[in-house]
């Protein structure tokens, strides 16, 4: 990076902050520290939640999924706009009536505390590990990539968020919200821009899309029933339906954002924005990897895109690593000439050729596929502990290589704008749950606002100061999306059904949804740990076992104390 | 299915929340039509896409 990436970078990132203190100063009262002045607009509402969902990890992994796998990862978002149409006409009229802080503060006035607890309890479970990855997975990748101190990057990024969110609440994580939320957009345009200029100097975009397709890439939408696929059309939709309502509806990083409005309408269309905008938006992040991947066929990748990784192993047998490289290096000079020819074939309009030209690309392409896996196996066996999915350093590495100074520092500012705004959402919704749900509810009932809202900075810090600790000790192995969803996977299904049966079912009562729920998380962690399937529909499990348990447990004890069931 | 009442002391909103301020859709019900139509649309096109260009 030169020195004008890091003015960009600095300047974007210190600029937001410093606006959202200066906008919330002299901010006094709980209510404005935890839901902000209740003058929120839609458009802020709306950028703010697509902000809190969209991580780092967002923008930084999907491009690389939608390189490895195609455009298959956007079944996940299936469900999300059917949960949001929900959450919006039941959830958010209901929280705003409930005048609640907390969504979980609604399950204590609706059942009983100990559910309310659980609520928050779970929340705080999944979300304190979730905080961790959210500032976790730009680190490493950044660091890695740049050469940075990996604990000092985690450190600075995080004090930079735990500082304005601290200081300026719900308002001031609305407010840079919306501004980080433009860079992003900025930057993910700017590199599209960039791919389209450089991929026109090989090939017409319908000609891209072509090769695209004939190496499976834009195979979008898959209706098998295998309960083990990862992304299906049903496990996006019901199974990603259950984890965005649950998300939306339930997550209190998310509930915080849209009860903030000026009025329901305010948080309604929020909602809505999301709900059309997010599938087009997650398409065009793995369509920017899908062509990537395109691009890739006419410049040679690098055989391991993690190449710090690549380069520390290759110290060990510099000998066996170059005949890797020089593999891969032939199978991309094979692939390129019959990509050549398929081109060739298809500006003459000879369908035979461009068949048999197609069939030996493919056939290159899975030489080159060997020799990643022979590279993977190569660094495995060099280093037992080494990484070996690369997906997340393929964007990085685009970007490095082949974007402009100045726009270089723009992408990363991107990257940090993104972490750090689901980052301060994160942190504001554990402080706030701290603070309403446990101790102003448990511990200190009577106290004045001036005390609650200073109670609810210790704990936003100390949230921060967890999620930092998490953050410096981590070490994942999955793709980096795919962890966050399914840590989240495991717990939103059952807290998702405590809220169900809250809203619908009302002769239910707080000790049955209580044991209910804690029944369904045992299953769901037995069933995680037995089963492979695709984690997605361990929200549908969770939350089908939640409500049909709470069914079962009041029945039963109606039945045993002779009461009749209310209908 | 109702929800659960309000708590006693619960502010009413002051808000006309049944409008939706919208020049064409005027009502939720139709929002959400139009929303669900989006969603239909958007898979409608990713399997054109995959159609179109394998």
């Amino acid at each position: 990076m030169s020195a004008l990436d890091y003015l960009v970078l600095f300047g974007t990132m210190l600029g937001i902050a410093a606006y959202g203190i200066w906008r919330t100063r002299g901010q006094q009262g709980l209510s404005a520290y935890l839901k902000g002045s209740g003058t929120t607009g839609w458009v802020t509402i709306g950028l703010s939640v697509m902000a809190t969902q969209a991580s780092a990890i967002t923008f930084i992994s999907t491009p690389g999924q939608g390189y490895e796998d195609g455009l298959g990862f956007v079944q996940n978002y299936f469900g999300m706009p059917l949960a949001l149409i929900l959450v919006a006409a039941v959830f958010l009229p209901i929280f705003r009536r409930w005048n609640v802080y907390t969504a979980y503060e609604f399950l204590g006035r609706r059942f009983d505390t100990k559910t309310r607890l659980l609520g928050a309890g779970l929340f705080l479970l999944q979300r304190g590990l979730g905080a961790g990855i959210t500032i976790y997975a730009p680190a490493i990748i950044l660091s890695t990539v740049f050469g940075w101190p990996l604990e000092l990057t985690i450190i600075l990024s995080g004090l930079l968020v735990i500082i304005y969110t601290v200081t300026g609440g719900n308002e001031a994580v609305s407010v840079t919200q919306k501004y980080q939320i433009l860079v992003i957009f900025g930057g993910m345009v700017a590199a599209l821009a960039v791919l389209l200029t450089r991929l026109s100097g090989h090939l017409a975009f319908t000609d891209a899309l072509r090769l695209a397709g004939t190496f499976h890439k834009l195979n979008a939408v898959d209706f098998s029933p295998d309960l083990r696929r990862r992304y299906t059309f049903w496990s996006g939709l019901f199974g990603g339906l259950c984890l965005s309502l649950s998300y939306f509806g339930t997550d209190q990083s998310q509930v915080q954002r849209y009860i903030s409005g000026a009025s329901l309408r305010e948080g309604r269309l929020g909602l809505m924005f999301n709900a059309v905008c997010k599938i087009p938006m997650q398409f065009l992040i793995l369509l920017l990897g899908v062509l990537m991947f395109v691009f890739y066929q006419f410049e040679t990748p690098p055989v391991f895109f993690n190449q710090s990784s690549w380069k520390a192993a290759a110290e060990h047998d510099a000998g066996q690593f170059r005949a890797v490289e020089q593999k891969f290096a032939d199978a991309g000079a094979q692939k390129e000439q019959a990509i050549r020819a398929w081109l060739d074939a298809r500006r003459l309009r000879d369908p035979a050729a461009e068949t048999a030209a197609s069939a030996q690309a493919l056939a290159a392409q899975r030489q080159s596929e060997a020799v990643r896996a022979e590279a993977r196996a190569a660094l495995r066996e060099a280093d037992v502990h080494a990484q070996t999915n690369d997906g997340d350093y393929v964007f990085i590495t685009f970007i490095l290589a082949e974007l402009p100074h100045g726009v270089i520092g723009l992408l990363v500012a991107a990257f940090f704008a993104a972490a750090l705004s689901s980052k301060a959402a994160e942190l504001s919704a554990l402080g706030s749950t701290t603070s309403v749900d446990f101790y102003r509810h448990l511990l200190k009932r009577d106290a004045g606002d001036a005390h609650y809202v200073k109670a609810s900075r210790w704990f936003t810090a100390m949230w921060g100061v967890v999620a930092l600790g998490f953050a410096l000790f981590a070490h994942l192995q999955e793709n980096l999306i795919q962890a966050v969803n399914i840590v989240g996977s495991v717990f939103y299904g059952v807290v998702l059904g405590l809220f169900l049966v809250a809203f619908f079912v009302k002769w239910v009562r707080g000790t049955a949804v209580f044991f209910a729920a804690v029944l369904a998380q045992e299953l769901v962690f037995c069933l995680y740990f037995t089963l492979n399937i695709s984690y997605l529909w361990y929200n549908l499990i969770g939350c089908a076992a939640c409500v049909l348990f709470s069914l079962l447990i009041q029945a039963l004890d109606f039945k045993k104390k002779g009461a009749k069931e209310p209908v | 299915m109702k929800s659960p009442p309000a708590p006693p002391g619960a502010p009413e909103s002051t808000f006309d929340d049944k409008a939706t301020g919208l020049p064409a859709l005027k009502t939720w019900p139709a929002v959400y039509l139009f929303v669900f139509a989006a969603f239909v649309v958007s898979v409608l096109l990713l399997v054109a896409l995959d159609k179109l260009f394998s």
